[in-house]
C-alpha cells in the first residue's frame, strides 16, 4: 500500500481541524468561569456545569428525551425485528412496498414529518401528548434499527434453527432460543443507533412537543435563540459527553464504523 | 394447501402491526397535509373549508419566496460542491492509511454525525462569531475584523460540518471494493500516479461521490436548525420558512405547500438517484 504524502497529511489534518474545532471550542468554553463566551483565561470552574444541574427546565426536559428515547428504541424493536423476518424470509405480494414503507423515514425531511404529524394531531386533538410523541419517534427510528436486524438476519447461518426444528421445536422456541441470540448483536447495535437518533431528534420534535413535553434538543435550541450564555456550552459538552459514551459502547457492541458505514 | 396459506399469510401477520402503524403515521398525515395545503386560509378567520391552488401560485410567483428558494439551492449546491472537494481526498486518504489510524481517523470524521446538529451548530456560533477564534486568527494575521455570522457563508460552513461524513461514508465504501494492487499494476504498467488516479481510481469513486452529493443536497435544502440559528432572523431557507408560516404567521396551509414542495424535490433528487445506481449495476453486472 502507498503512504500518504506530506502534502496529504497536511490537507489530512486541517480536515480533523475543521471537524473537531466546534465540538472541542464548546468542551473549552464551557468549564469558563465567566459570565460571558470565553475561553477559560483565569482558570476552570464547572459552575456553568452545577447550574444546568440546577436548572429546572433543563433537568425535566433531560431526563423527558431520556425517557424518550428508551421507550422509542425499545417499542421500535418491536416492529422492526417481526419486519425484519417477514422480508428477509418470505416472499410474498408487496414486500417491496413494505420495505419502502418502513424506511421511507429515512428519506421525508424530518421537517415535512414533523408539520404532517402537527396536522394529524391537530385534527385529533391529540397536540402535545408525551404518548403521541413517543409514537413519532418510533416513526423516525424503526428504519435505522430495521436496517440493521435486516444486516444481522442476512448474514446468517440457518442450519442451526433448521436443527432444532428437525429436533422438534416449534417456530417460536427456535427463533427464542436460536435465531433471537444470534441477531442481538443487530438488535443492540440498532436499540443504540436508534437511542441516539431519537436524543438528538430537533426538526421534527420542535412541531411535536408542547410546553410539558420539550426534550433537550428543542430546549436547547429555544434557549439558544433566546440568550447566549456558557450554560448553553455546558449542556453542549454533557451532550458531547453522553454521545461519545454511547458511541464508544456501540463501537466495542458492534463496530461503529460497520453501523455507520452500513447506515446510508 | 394449508402449508401455502400459511406462508402467504405468516409475512403480514408479523409485519402487520408494523405496516398499520406506518401507514396511520407515515402516509395518512403525509396525504392530510397535502389536503390541508389547498384549502384556503383567512388571516383573520384561519383554515377555510373551501379548497384552492393560490398557495401553490403564492409560492411560484412571489419574489420573496422565490428568493428564498433560490438561496436554498444556492446554499445546498455550494455545500455539496465543497463537501465533494473535501470529502473524496479525505475518504482517499484515510482509505491509504495503516490500522489502527485508518479506524481511530474514520471515527473522528465521521462520529460526529452522532452528535446532535443543535451542539455543533452552536459551536460554530461560538466559533465565527464577532469575538470568535476565526476573527481573532483573522485580527492576528493583520486582517480587519469580518462579519461572518449571520451570513450565507456561516451557513454553509456549518452545514459543510454537518453534511461530510454523508460525503466521505459512500466514497469511502466505494473505495473499500477497489483493490489497491490495481492501482499499483497501473504504475508498474508506467502510469504516473495521476493518470493511475484519474484512469483507476476516479471511475470507481465517482459513483460514490455522486450518491453522496444526492444525499449532502437534499438534507441541505431541508436543513432547519444552521440556518435558523446561523442565519439570523433575514436569512430565511426553505425549512425555517415552513417553521414561520407554522409557528408563527399561523399560516399553516402555506406552509403545507412549501413543505410539500420540499417533499416532491427531495423524492425526485432520490429517485433519480435509484436509477442512477440501478444503472450502473446493470452496466457492471453486464
Amino acid at each position: 500500500m502507498q503512504k500518504n504524502g506530506p502534502v496529504a497529511l497536511i490537507f489530512h489534518s486541517l480536515v480533523l481541524t475543521f471537524v473537531l474545532a466546534p465540538l472541542v471550542i464548546i468542551c473549552l468554553v464551557a468549564f469558563t468561569p465567566e459570565n460571558t463566551l470565553s475561553l477559560p483565561t483565569t482558570g476552570l470552574s464547572l459552575r456553568w456545569f452545577k447550574a444546568v444541574f440546577a436548572h429546572p427546565d433543563f433537568m425535566a426536559s433531560f431526563w423527558n428525551s431520556i425517557w424518550l428515547a428508551t421507550l422509542s428504541a425499545t417499542l421500535a424493536v418491536a416492529f422492526a425485528v417481526p419486519a425484519a423476518l417477514a422480508i428477509s424470509r418470505y416472499t410474498f405480494p408487496g414486500r417491496d412496498f413494505l420495505n419502502a414503507l418502513f424506511l421511507s423515514p429515512l428519506i421525508i425531511p424530518h421537517l415535512v414529518l414533523g408539520v404532517a404529524f402537527l396536522r394529524m394531531f391537530a385534527l385529533l386533538g391529540a397536540t402535545g401528548s408525551f404518548a403521541w410523541l413517543v409514537a413519532t419517534h418510533i416513526i423516525v427510528v424503526t428504519p435505522y434499527m430495521l436496517r440493521l436486524v435486516l444486516a444481522a438476519l442476512s448474514g446468517l447461518d440457518r442450519s442451526a434453527e433448521q436443527a432444532a426444528r428437525t429436533l422438534g421445536a416449534g417456530e417460536w422456541t427456535a427463533f427464542r432460543r436460536i435465531t433471537a441470540p444470534m441477531i442481538l448483536p443487530g438488535i443492540t447495535g440498532g436499540w443504540l443507533l436508534a437511542f441516539i437518533n431519537s436524543f438528538d431528534e430537533l426538526t421534527m420534535s420542535i412541531f411535536v412537543t408542547s410546553p410539558a413535553t420539550v426534550t433537550l434538543p428543542v430546549r436547547m435550541y429555544m434557549y439558544a435563540t433566546e440568550s447566549i450564555d456558557p450554560m448553553m456550552a455546558a449542556v453542549s459538552a454533557l451532550m458531547i459527553a453522553i454521545t461519545a459514551a454511547a458511541m464508544l459502547v456501540l463501537d466495542r457492541v458492534f463496530g461503529l464504523d460497520r453501523i455507520l458505514v452500513g447506515q446510508r | 394447501m394449508i402449508a401455502r396459506s400459511s406462508t402467504l399469510s405468516a409475512p403480514w401477520l408479523l409485519a402487520g402491526p408494523g405496516a398499520l402503524f406506518f401507514f396511520g403515521l407515515v402516509l395518512l398525515p403525509l396525504a392530510l397535509t397535502v389536503i390541508l395545503s389547498f384549502h384556503a386560509y383567512d388571516h383573520s378567520t384561519g383554515i377555510q373549508n373551501t379548497f384552492t391552488l393560490s398557495h401553490y401560485v403564492t409560492v411560484v410567483t412571489d419574489s420573496y419566496y422565490l428568493e428564498i428558494f433560490w438561496r436554498t439551492l444556492r446554499i445546498a449546491a455550494l455545500t455539496t460542491l465543497i463537501c465533494a472537494a473535501i470529502g473524496v481526498p479525505e475518504a482517499y486518504i484515510l482509505s491509504r492509511m495503516r490500522d489502527p489510524w485508518r479506524s481511530v481517523f474514520l471515527l473522528v470524521i465521521i462520529g460526529p454525525l452522532l452528535v446532535s446538529v443543535v451542539v455543533r451548530t452552536f459551536g460554530w456560533s461560538m466559533l465565527l462569531g464577532s469575538q470568535g477564534l476565526v476573527n481573532q486568527a483573522l485580527q492576528l494575521v493583520g486582517f480587519a475584523p469580518a462579519r461572518i455570522l449571520y451570513t450565507e457563508t456561516a451557513i454553509v460552513i456549518a452545514l459543510v460540518h454537518v453534511m461530510l461524513p454523508f460525503m466521505v461514508i459512500p466514497v469511502w465504501t466505494a473505495l473499500q471494493k477497489l483493490d489497491p494492487m490495481v492501482e499499483a499494476a497501473a504504475w508498474t504498467l508506467g502510469a504516473s500516479h495521476f493518470t493511475a488516479l484519474r484512469r483507476v481510481v476516479m471511475p470507481q469513486v465517482t459513483l460514490g461521490m455522486l450518491s453522496g452529493s444526492l444525499i449532502v443536497f437534499g438534507l441541505s435544502a431541508s436543513a432547519f436548525a444552521v440556518p435558523a440559528l446561523l442565519g439570523g432572523r433575514r436569512l430565511k431557507m426553505a425549512a425555517t420558512l415552513v417553521y414561520d408560516e407554522y409557528l408563527h404567521e399561523l399560516n399553516w396551509p402555506l406552509g403545507a405547500a412549501i413543505a410539500i414542495i420540499v417533499l416532491v424535490a427531495n423524492l425526485c433528487i432520490m429517485l433519480a438517484y435509484n436509477r442512477m445506481v440501478e444503472a450502473r449495476a446493470r452496466r457492471t453486472l453486464g
